[in-house]
């Protein structure tokens, strides 16, 4: 039987289920905030407790947090495309005269 | 360790130096396939952000016909899902076989619960005409020049969660596929690289419905009240 190799790290139940009870938490908190009126700003705190569960959720369950430079490089990749996608679309309609 | 240029094996792959470069490997593959995941949800999200722009109070109407509580519930399942998941990784990581086959059962069941869930909130939109391209489709509350607005919000949300349901559909016939291969033993602490990629592709599916979730459910709640 061979030993988990070194560069492997474990990370421990305890840190998963805070992960987990933090992430619930945030969903209960989004539901909860929505019912009440902020005006613009809901879009804002909805998307804001959205983006902080990616970040968990990428960070602790995807391990981003110890993969390799390339890794985390591909990772931000993504969402620089991403946001090349949506930003120049919005460009786009936000200035047409409609 | 037997020279690896003669002796080929799941973890070593003739093609590797070590192991370790065969993991790294897998795991940029996977994410290289996850950034093309992202741009083809995200031309979804991109028509959603136009036409939410376009009739903001029509989308927030619509969104509140959804049921917010089953959805958050799911979202919450969903989680729990991702955290058994990530449980089977770790189970990998410590080479404990059996907790292998155990938590892909849990994700499975929970995965399946999610697409359950999902199932009967669709019915719903059955029962209530909420159906786009329906010549009975109609949505309280709009007036009838509204309409085909509305029609374009579960148009939007029909395409983005049925995306999103076949993708789990699909990650479902992989958990399948690594639960009979758990049973036959083929993963170790030295080798669980499906186990790991298929764990990367099931939290992916998650972050998508985590953002799904308050954008299509949780427009201006407060309006409804």
């Amino acid at each position: 039987m061979s030993a988990p190799h070194s560069e492997t790290h474990v990370d421990s139940v305890g840190t998963y289920v805070k992960v987990l009870l933090a992430l619930m938490f945030c969903t209960v908190l989004t539901t909860w905030v929505a019912y009440i009126d902020l005006g613009a700003f809901s879009t804002v705190i909805a998307l804001s407790i959205a983006s902080v569960k990616m970040l968990l959720v990428a960070m602790f369950f995807m391990h981003v947090r110890h993969s390799s430079k390339l890794t985390k490089l591909v990772v931000v990749g993504a969402l620089m495309w991403l946001g090349i996608l949506l930003v120049l679309t919005m460009t786009d309609f936000v200035t047409r005269n409609m | 360790m037997s020279n690896h240029a003669h002796s080929e094996s799941l973890e070593l792959r003739v093609q590797f130096d070590t192991a370790e470069q065969q993991r790294d490997a897998s795991t940029l593959g996977m994410w290289l396939f996850l950034v093309t995941e992202v741009m083809f949800f995200g031309g979804m999200f991109a028509a959603y952000t136009v036409y939410r722009n376009l009739y903001p109070e029509v989308f927030a109407i619509c969104s509140s016909s959804l049921n917010a509580v089953l959805g958050a519930v799911n979202t919450c399942v969903l989680l729990l899902s991702s955290f058994t998941m990530v449980m089977a990784v770790r189970a990998g990581q410590l080479g404990q076989q059996k907790a292998i086959i155990w938590f892909l059962i849990l994700t499975l069941l929970f995965g399946g619960i999610f697409l359950g869930v999902k199932a009967v909130e669709w019915k719903e939109k059955f029962d209530e005409h909420h159906i786009p391209g329906q010549a009975a489709f109609h949505l309280e509350g709009l007036q009838q020049a509204d309409q085909g607005h509305a029609q374009l919000f579960f148009s939007l949300y029909f395409a983005m969660t049925g995306l999103h349901a076949l993708h789990m559909v699909i990650g479902a016939g992989i958990l399948l596929g690594l639960i009979l291969h758990a049973k036959q033993g083929r993963y170790s602490a030295s080798y669980y690289t499906p186990v790991d990629v298929a764990g990367l592709y099931w939290h992916f599916v998650d972050v998508i419905w985590i953002f799904l979730f308050p954008l299509l459910y949780l427009i201006d709640r407060h309006l409804g009240k």
